[in-house]
């Protein structure tokens, strides 16, 4: 089972990233489950939310302290104590950054790429989290990114999910396909 | 097929897929996505029903209250403060015997404000008259609901569906939603035999004198003892129906031979359940899955009870001055029995603690080696964060000299 948390501030979509992602996986044949860490609903305050994905049915429902992987709406919150907290040794971390790059960060690596400029630009939006989880799943490998589409299917029609749909090609062309295959296993819980 | 979906959400559909004919809901906090899914399947046309917004749970309650007394299959949904504000209306439609259903999203209640989830609110009107059934995940809140109906309708008494808030209202996963013929074909037309009628004149919850309330009081007690058949048979005809059932009024999971129990309402379980299979220690335990609180399963739990040396309860609320609330229910249950099982009633989780999985091996830790039933404990409390005169081993109070 793997688990990831993912962090953003309040307006940024941070559930729906975590709803999208589960959905994604769900839709794939794969069992998963997403909730809110449970804070105070306020736009603009650090939030978080949890996946799980795995392919027996999920039972706990206790928060993720140790996720294998980092998902970051807001390079900001990188420095916020806690953020990085309970990182799995080797986990992977995927922030929105100004630039595409991949770096060293507490043990594990750093993969940046511009999700909120890419989503300005595509959908004149800012909101990063369709981008990064379209990197994500690009980087892991988990799921071929039709499993993401299809999930967006079920929230946008029309133009909106042909413009999210260049998204997720766009984004997923800037990281490096199954660069993060081979720790999937190494922090799967 | 299974599909992605918000606790709330898959509700608000199931509910829909119940045919209600008034639902009414106070839309602001505390309430959940469930009456805003309901709200925009009604205004959507996907929903034939009269959609109320009130100006309070109260309100609420007597909408529902009097729709349904009127002859028409109703719902609402509530939580935490909502429950509080609409207790008073509780007692009145348990003790007029109005079927309804209603959702509690359980959480804490007021002060300190929390929003989060344990199962005070649901606590607090345990006495009101309703049946109450705690559900283990979605999908056991999805087929509970539909149950609930049939219940509720068959014993002529309100039906709380427990959802534990936010743990399972606010998560998504993967769901079966039952078809609409499987619910039409389960649930059959709503009908209340005492239905006000214009035609055939009646009150309702009018005064009684001293001479009839012990009587009507009686009546409503033996009910909801007899619902006790009625829940176990909703659940098994839902299980024909749908391929699933979601335990009938108590279910043992874990190891049926273990000789130490642990005995939880709603959702916590499935977390113990996968502490317990990576126990390092392989420590298994009998689980005892309560999922009627109100009808009271005695029998049931003391057959569930067969063999255990020793019972840990577990309570998600917390009844100020005397400790646990099910514990104590549980223990009462229990004395009837030949050989019961040593009883330790702990709590954990209130406000939206965490239950996190190490909580399985500390649960076991603090009654291990007991020589006796250990003092009703917090178990995940902190009292360093308390300042010492509020402290488990501050000395008694003693009047001023």
């Amino acid at each position: 089972m793997l688990e990831i948390r993912i962090h953003g501030r309040g307006g940024q979509g941070n559930v729906v990233a975590a709803y999208l992602l589960a959905s994604a996986a769900i839709g794939h044949g794969r069992h998963a489950q997403a909730f809110p860490a449970f804070g105070a609903e306020r736009r603009g305050a650090p939030v978080a939310a949890f996946v799980r994905i795995g392919e027996a049915p999920i039972r706990r429902r206790c928060q993720v302290r140790h996720p294998g992987f980092l998902i970051v709406q807001d390079p900001a919150l990188l420095e916020v104590p806690g953020t990085l907290a309970g990182l799995r040794p080797g986990g992977g971390i995927l922030a929105d950054g100004a630039k595409p790059g991949v770096a060293g960060r507490d043990g594990g690596e750093i993969v940046t790429l511009p999700a909120t400029r890419l989503a300005l630009e595509h959908i004149g939006r800012p909101v990063p989290n369709t981008a990064l989880l379209a990197a994500f799943l690009t980087l892991t490998g988990l799921m071929p990114l039709s499993a993401l589409i299809h999930a967006l299917e079920a929230r946008f029609s029309g133009p909106m999910l042909e413009k999210n749909r260049i998204l997720v090609e766009t984004a997923a062309a800037q990281v490096e396909s199954g660069r993060w295959k081979e720790v999937v296993h190494g922090v799967a819980a | 097929m299974a599909l992605p979906l918000e606790g709330s959400q898959a509700l608000a559909r199931t509910v829909a897929l119940c045919r209600p004919q008034v639902v009414s809901a106070y839309p602001i906090t505390p309430q959940t996505h469930i009456v805003e899914g309901i709200a925009r399947l009604v205004a959507d046309g996907r929903l034939e029903c009269e959609m109320v917004s009130v100006e309070s749970e109260h309100s609420a309650a007597s909408v529902a209250l009097g729709a349904a007394a009127a002859g028409s299959r109703a719902y609402t949904a509530s939580a935490s403060q909502g429950i509080l504000l609409m207790s008073e209306v509780l007692f009145d439609i348990a003790g007029m015997r109005v079927p309804l259903v209603m959702t509690c999203a359980n959480r804490a209640v007021s002060a300190p404000l929390s929003i989060w989830n344990d199962h005070q609110d649901a606590m607090a009107v345990r006495d009101a008259g309703w049946i109450q059934l705690y559900c283990a995940s979605n999908q056991e809140a999805v087929d509970t609901t539909v149950q609930a109906f049939r219940i509720a309708e068959h014993c002529s008494l309100p039906v709380m569906v427990c959802v534990d808030g936010f743990t399972l209202t606010h998560t998504l996963e993967p769901l079966e939603l039952p078809d609409q013929d499987q619910v039409d074909a389960y649930l059959p037309a709503y009908r209340f035999a005492h239905g006000l009628n214009p035609a055939e004149p009646r009150s309702l919850g009018t005064l009684v004198s001293p001479d009839h309330f012990t009587e009507a009081r009686l009546g409503h007690h033996g009910a909801l003892q007899r619902a006790l058949g009625a829940i176990e048979a909703a659940d098994a005809d839902w299980a024909a129906v749908s391929g699933r059932g979601c335990g009938g009024l108590l279910e043992v999971r874990g190891d049926p031979q273990a000789r130490t129990g642990i005995l939880v309402m709603g959702s916590v379980l499935g977390t113990l359940e996968d502490a317990m299979d990576a126990d390092p220690k392989g420590r298994r335990v009998r689980f005892l899955k309560l999922r009627s609180f109100r009808p009271f399963p005695a029998e049931a739990l003391r057959q569930a009870c067969q063999g255990l040396d020793t019972l840990i309860v577990l309570d998600r609320a917390l009844s100020p001055g005397s400790g646990g609330i099910v514990g104590p229910e549980v223990k009462a249950a229990l004395m009837d029995m030949a050989e019961p099982p040593r009883v330790h009633n702990l709590a954990a989780g209130l406000g939206g603690r965490d239950l996190p999985l190490d909580l399985y091996g500390r649960l076991l830790e603090a009654v291990e080696g007991a020589d006796g039933p250990l003092p009703f404990t917090l178990i995940d409390a902190d009292p360093t964060q308390l300042p010492e005169a509020d402290r488990p081993d501050a000395p008694l109070m003693q009047e001023a000299p």
